[in-house]
């Protein structure tokens, strides 16, 4: 699995689009910083583009790279190498490259700001650990899609559905049942609600450690009321955990029944 | 080698391969011929384990290959559509390839017999039809595994390269390999082939030596006694 990944890593690597997605978190650690001056705002701002950008990238680099690498698929198919290996050896190697342009795009101006000296390091860090969940989570599910639809333009309209959906459309459905059923008590519906959209989960985890979780309104309070801030936090990452390992789980059951 | 026993695979409602028995003893060329659609490259793909059968068992070597992954060490391949990632050199490519099987190979000399060394640093994706082949037959031939398994050899080449390619089949049949090859071109078929196998709806419908075919179906000469024995009802 570990050559498998070597390649994958190395094709993306060599490949111009891990630059542009590099230096445009680059680019945007760097102006925040210096038009914020600011890490703790400069940290809330960063949040709103990585919550919906991350997975929109995840999510369009994973199917592109699946329909893309078809070909080095089934070549390796044809050698002695376990399918799980191939599969999760591509998966890991674009997840990877991904999470590594987020980290370091965003991590280098803010060491060069002087990050260490700032409190806001532990928000800084799960800001990142939350964008490498994403990217892992978005990555996944679109392999899953690109492994089920042979066809092209469907693996990739049905991957874009889906964040459109867990991005914009969940949060609007969320929303409207809050009103529309707002005569009962809807405190576990909302937590529930949550976790079962990693989106909603990241932005409820960083929210809630950043103590501005009145701006997120119903579910930050409700967050909150029920686990208190450090078990909340437990509580999301497991689920955060979990949302990465069963597309994965998936991911390696669907490649060991395919025909190539 | 091969046994193949009651194998079933359909793809969707379409039915390829309908409880077909094959068993291919070690060393000799095997050439599987059917028309378009027999399944041919569907029971290649199987006994490679890139397509799992509905129903049936395959062993290579006599060990089952479900669940299982190491046989491939066995088997070198070369694929019907030479198709490889387009970003890669051809060097690259073969580098790669032996790094991921970890034996020794001999692709320097394959490399001059088919005259690729102009093309070692070209990306795969400027190369001509024919010269991907030639790649892809260099890929297949460079390891010395016992079961060589060619999906349409021929395609794409060029009269020169077809002769090298034939030298080359005899060559490791000499050394007592055993080769399995799908074609459609039946001079390359008459002048390689030890035997026949032919697959028809899914089932195998003769095997045999070339002249117990001829004879079978009173033709004289290969494509005749291929084209008949579509029409002719046989017990093999």
């Amino acid at each position: 699995m570990l050559k498998i990944l070597k390649y994958s890593f190395y094709d993306l690597i060599r490949s111009r689009w891990s630059y542009v997605y590099f230096l445009f978190y680059l680019l945007l650690g760097f102006v925040l910083l210096f038009l914020n001056n600011d890490v703790s705002k400069a940290v809330i701002t960063l949040m709103n583009v990585i919550i919906v950008l991350v997975p929109l990238i995840g999510t369009i680099f994973g199917v592109m790279y699946y329909y893309n690498s078809k070909e080095f698929t089934e070549l390796l198919l044809a050698q002695p190498i376990k399918r799980s290996s191939i599969f999760l050896g591509q998966y890991l190697g674009v997840a990877i490259s991904l999470t590594l342009s987020l980290v370091l795009g965003l991590g280098i101006p803010f060491l060069l700001y002087g990050l260490f000296k700032s409190d806001a390091i532990f928000d800084f860090s799960l800001l990142l650990v939350t964008g490498a969940f994403l990217t892992m989570i978005f990555t996944a599910l679109s392999f899953n899609i690109a492994l089920s639809n042979e066809n092209k333009i469907k693996g990739f309209g049905y991957a874009v559905l889906l964040w459109l959906f867990l991005a914009v459309i969940y949060d609007g459905l969320f929303l409207m049942s809050l009103i529309v059923f707002k005569e009962y008590p809807l405190d576990s519906f909302a937590l529930a609600t949550t976790m079962f959209n990693p989106i909603d989960l990241s932005r409820t985890l960083i929210l809630l450690k950043l103590d501005i979780s009145a701006l997120l309104g119903y579910t930050g309070a409700v967050f909150k009321q029920f686990f208190g801030t450090n078990q909340g936090l437990i509580i999301s990452m497991s689920m955060l955990i979990l949302w990465t390992v069963l597309p994965i789980w998936r991911l390696i059951h669907k490649s060991k029944k395919k025909d190539f | 080698m091969i046994l193949v026993e009651d194998l079933h695979k359909r793809f969707g409602k379409n039915t390829v391969l309908s409880g077909l028995h094959l068993n291919i003893q070690a060393g000799g060329i095997f050439a599987v011929l059917g028309p378009n659609g027999s399944g041919k490259t569907t029971l290649i793909k199987s006994i490679l384990g890139m397509v799992i059968p509905n129903k049936g068992v395959i062993s290579v070597g006599g060990l089952p290959i479900k669940k299982n992954w190491k046989y491939r060490q066995e088997i070198d391949y070369l694929p019907q559509i030479a198709n490889f990632p387009g970003n890669l050199k051809v060097k690259e490519l073969i580098r790669m390839i032996k790094d991921l099987r970890q034996m020794p190979s001999r692709e320097e000399e394959l490399i001059i017999l088919f005259q690729l060394a102009p093309f070692l640093d070209k990306r795969l994706s400027t190369l001509s039809g024919g010269t991907k082949q030639k790649v892809n037959i260099v890929l297949a031939f460079m390891f010395d595994s016992p079961l060589l398994i060619l999906d349409e050899p021929t395609t794409g080449l060029d009269p020169a390269s077809l002769i090298r390619l034939k030298e080359l089949i005899q060559r490791e049949k000499a050394d007592g390999k055993t080769i399995l090859i799908t074609s459609h071109i039946m001079q390359f078929v008459a002048e390689v082939a030890d035997e026949i196998i032919y697959l028809l709806e899914g089932k195998i419908c003769f095997k045999g030596s070339i002249e117990q075919l001829k004879t079978k179906t009173n033709q004289t000469d290969l494509e005749h006694a291929i084209a008949a024995i579509a029409t002719t009802p046989t017990d093999a």
